[in-house]
């Protein structure tokens, strides 16, 4: 029995780490942010391609890795504590996850190989199957797409996405047909991108096992929800790290604020809220290859019960700076708002957990 | 990640399962006289507590690593098995070993520091259930600052001579023995001057008296001794040595009060109840607000429950990091066990403050009960306070409080 990261995902973890430390320091994410540095961004995303994340979970016959999701999860926790400004969990997470049990043996066969090679790059808009808002939604026939997907993931230099209707079923676009409008979203996290995609007449391929059941874009979703519990794992740590560091420092009446029993509590509360979120992300992540009876349950809590404590993470962690922390300054807000944003990106606390009582009835 | 147990173990769970199948039902022909075990069943096979124990501990299902000649089993400490153990029990109702703190804290204290004689002679009746303890710490005076303790023993002769009061002392009214500690070398500083003494309940000058709680039970004691004579080799350690002797299983106790499986069961427990309890014609379940604050805590549960699973492995796989991990456990796990009683007496609202015989009370009035008896272990055994101290301080390196003059 043994209940933790295994040498290879230990190392390759600590490779991404030291590759966003080196390459997405807070100067370089200022920049990349601010949208003066357009290259950089795409360089630091080659140089994650060249440690090998794009074929991470696709299958070794397709040419990748055929690594399980505990694998991904583990880089995952690295881009979120690195403020990773560069596209992950959409083309290598969610997109091969649907196509895997999306595809047909042949669709399979010709997307996987491709993102393996790097030649495509999926963004993914499941929005709509999660929770529709306002009038947003797309609609299939006569072998075409109408309508709106908002907070496509990452389909901004996609080759393709991945878009699906109300009814869990997936379709591959291209995502520079003439019939495609992608519209950039400003969030408060410019360290990651999220579209708008307006589809007319667009011509869309059915996935073809997603047709009939709703396991493989469910698949697809847990898998991301995963992934975003763990980069909020990732970018809690950094900033509990931050805050006890500047804790350290930081002196009034003539101490260090961290030997204020008023600062160390808000730290330890930190501390004791988040250790438990290592496990939890990890098994999650085990259950969804290992375990299916359980795997939904875990993807759903996961997603939920990090993004509460990360929330209350980044506030406190913030407030231990002071007035500091709420500047540009020192750039912890870069990692409040990653935290805010995977809170509600691919559904909320609240509808997570509603879906996570769904599978217990 | 690795979650299978192994074949070995997959025997050993089976043999479990059919001794649990063997003893199903079992009732205890001493009843309710001894405080420290369950209440067992009906329908079964009945003996007395004492013997139970005893047919534990041959089977290695108790007292598993403690050499035979104290009385354990004499086997190789097994953390899976033990944790099958646990498991298979919960799972079949079976009633497990006898608690308290003889058993959880004395024993390992005495095969740790014990004198031979010691451990002969107050081992094995302490594992069969024939001898109880007490534990002797907390005064008034000395609660958070345990080691701030005034009781007073002075060698006088051959004999400790023992003043000084006692509190928070459960199951001093059913005890044989008392562990105790007291300041026997007044001119040493604080931690020093403390010794770890074995005191023989039935001596003179003892007096117990009970201490109701908000729960309406008397579960604690204080305990007055005036001038209360024990041999001076009832000491364990050195003289001066008790606050090391005391710490070697201080850690033991906070890890153990609020296991996660135990309290999803009651996250169990709770859903089942709100599936059968209605409000305006419709059960709690299928209100969404009170739905989802269930969902809420089985979130937290679960990643409890994930998180001890890591520290099994860590114990199995020893190198990986899990310190900060082991300190939350006695602030996290008695918080969340409070949080979910309390979620169960909202749910069924004004019947959730019923009590005691009350007519219409739910489930025996456990959650109201185990609602308070939880605030009596979030502060008891190290407070909140004190445990995110000890994160603050030891875990994440952050300075102590500076020291104030004179005190």
């Amino acid at each position: 029995m043994y209940f933790g990261l295994s040498e290879e995902q230990s190392f390759f973890q600590d490779n991404v780490k030291k590759y966003l430390e080196e390459h997405a320091t807070i100067d370089n994410i200022k920049h990349i942010t601010s949208g003066d540095e357009k290259n950089l961004s795409a360089e630091i995303h080659q140089g994650l391609l060249n440690l090998g994340i794009n074929g991470l979970l696709i299958p070794e016959e397709f040419g990748g890795l055929g690594l399980d999701l505990l694998f991904a999860a583990v880089v995952s926790e690295a881009l979120g504590g690195g403020v990773g400004p560069t596209p992950f969990i959409a083309p290598y997470v969610m997109a091969p996850t649907a196509i895997r049990h999306a595809g047909s043996k042949p669709q399979q066969e010709n997307y996987l190989s491709k993102i393996a090679i790097n030649e495509y790059r999926f963004g993914v808009g499941f929005s709509e199957f999660i929770g529709k808002r306002n009038d947003a939604g797309i609609s299939f026939s006569d072998n075409v797409l109408n309508g709106r997907a908002m907070f496509v993931l990452d389909a901004n230099d996609a080759t393709h996405l991945l878009l699906a209707d109300e009814k869990g079923q997936i379709f591959v676009v291209d995502a520079r047909s003439k019939n495609i409008e992608i519209v950039k979203l400003t969030t408060v996290d410019k360290t990651r991108q999220y579209s708008e995609v307006i589809c007319q007449n667009l011509k869309a391929e059915l996935l073809e096992n997603s047709s009939d059941s709703t396991n493989p874009i469910n698949q697809a979703i847990d898998a991301g929800r995963i992934m975003l519990a763990a980069d909020s794992l990732g970018a809690s740590q950094t900033m509990i790290g931050k805050a006890v560091d500047y804790a350290m420092e930081r002196k009034q009446f003539g101490r260090v604020i961290g030997s204020f029993q008023a600062v160390k509590h808000m730290c330890a509360e930190m501390a004791a809220d988040l250790e438990p979120c290592y496990a939890l992300v990890w098994h999650a992540a085990h259950c969804h290859d290992y375990s299916p009876a359980e795997a939904r349950l875990m993807a759903c809590h996961a997603k939920a019960h990090v993004s509460e404590m990360s929330k209350g993470i980044s506030k406190k962690a913030t407030e231990v700076h002071g007035g500091m922390g709420f500047t540009d300054l020192l750039g912890l807000h870069y990692w409040f708002k990653r935290i805010g944003l995977n809170r509600q990106i691919l559904g909320s606390p609240e509808l997570v957990r509603e879906e996570a009582y769904k599978t217990q009835v | 990640m690795d979650l299978e147990y192994g074949p070995e173990y997959q025997d050993f769970t089976k043999e479990v399962e059919s001794f649990c199948e063997k003893y199903k039902g079992l009732s205890f022909s001493d009843g309710s006289n001894n405080p420290l075990g369950s209440l067992g069943g009906s329908g079964g096979p009945q003996m007395s507590r004492s013997e139970w124990q005893k047919t534990l501990i041959e089977n290695g299902y108790f007292a598993r690593s403690v050499p035979k000649e104290y009385g354990g089993y004499g086997g190789e400490a097994d953390i899976l098995k033990s944790r099958i153990i646990a498991a298979e029990f919960s799972k079949s109702n079976t009633p497990g070993a006898m608690g308290g703190q003889g058993i959880d804290m004395l024993v390992p204290t005495l095969l740790e520091m014990g004198t031979e004689e010691q451990k002969k002679a107050y081992i094995k009746p302490t594992l069969h259930g024939e001898m109880i303890w007490c534990q002797g710490y907390s005064e008034p005076n000395a609660g958070s600052d345990l080691a701030s303790l005034q009781t007073k023993g002075e060698l006088v002769g051959d004999e400790w001579v023992i003043n000084g009061q006692k509190i928070w002392t459960s199951t001093a009214q059913y005890s044989q023995m008392c562990f105790c500690l007291v300041r026997t070398e007044p001119d040493a500083p604080k931690h020093a001057g403390i010794s770890y003494l074995l005191i023989p309940m039935d001596t003179s000058g003892i007096e117990i008296r009970p201490l109701v709680d908000m729960t309406l039970k008397a579960g604690f004691n204080e305990v007055f001794f005036t001038d209360v004579k024990i041999p001076v080799g009832n000491i364990v350690g050195k003289r001066g040595e008790g606050w090391a002797v005391a710490n070697a299983t201080l850690g033991h106790e906070r890890g153990s009060l609020a296991p996660p499986d135990a309290t999803m069961n009651r996250v169990n427990m709770l859903m089942h109840l709100m599936k059968e309890e209605t409000l305006d014609g419709k059960p709690l379940i299928e209100h969404p607000i009170y739905r989802d604050r269930l969902m809420k805590i089985q979130g937290k549960v679960l990643a409890q429950q994930s998180h001890a699973l890591r520290l099994l492995s860590a114990k199995l796989n020893p190198g990986a990091d899990v310190k900060i991990g082991k300190m939350i456990q006695k602030l996290t796990g008695t918080e969340l066990r409070h949080e979910l009683e309390s979620l169960a007496i909202d749910v069924m609202g004004e019947i959730g403050t019923l009590y005691e015989d009350s007519p219409h009370l739910k489930n025996d009035g456990t959650w109201q009960f185990i609602y308070m008896y939880f605030l009596g272990l979030i502060i008891g055994g190290g407070t909140s306070q004190i445990q995110k101290n000890i994160i603050a301080e030891r875990g994440l390196g952050m300075p102590k409080e500076p020291k104030v003059e004179g005190a």
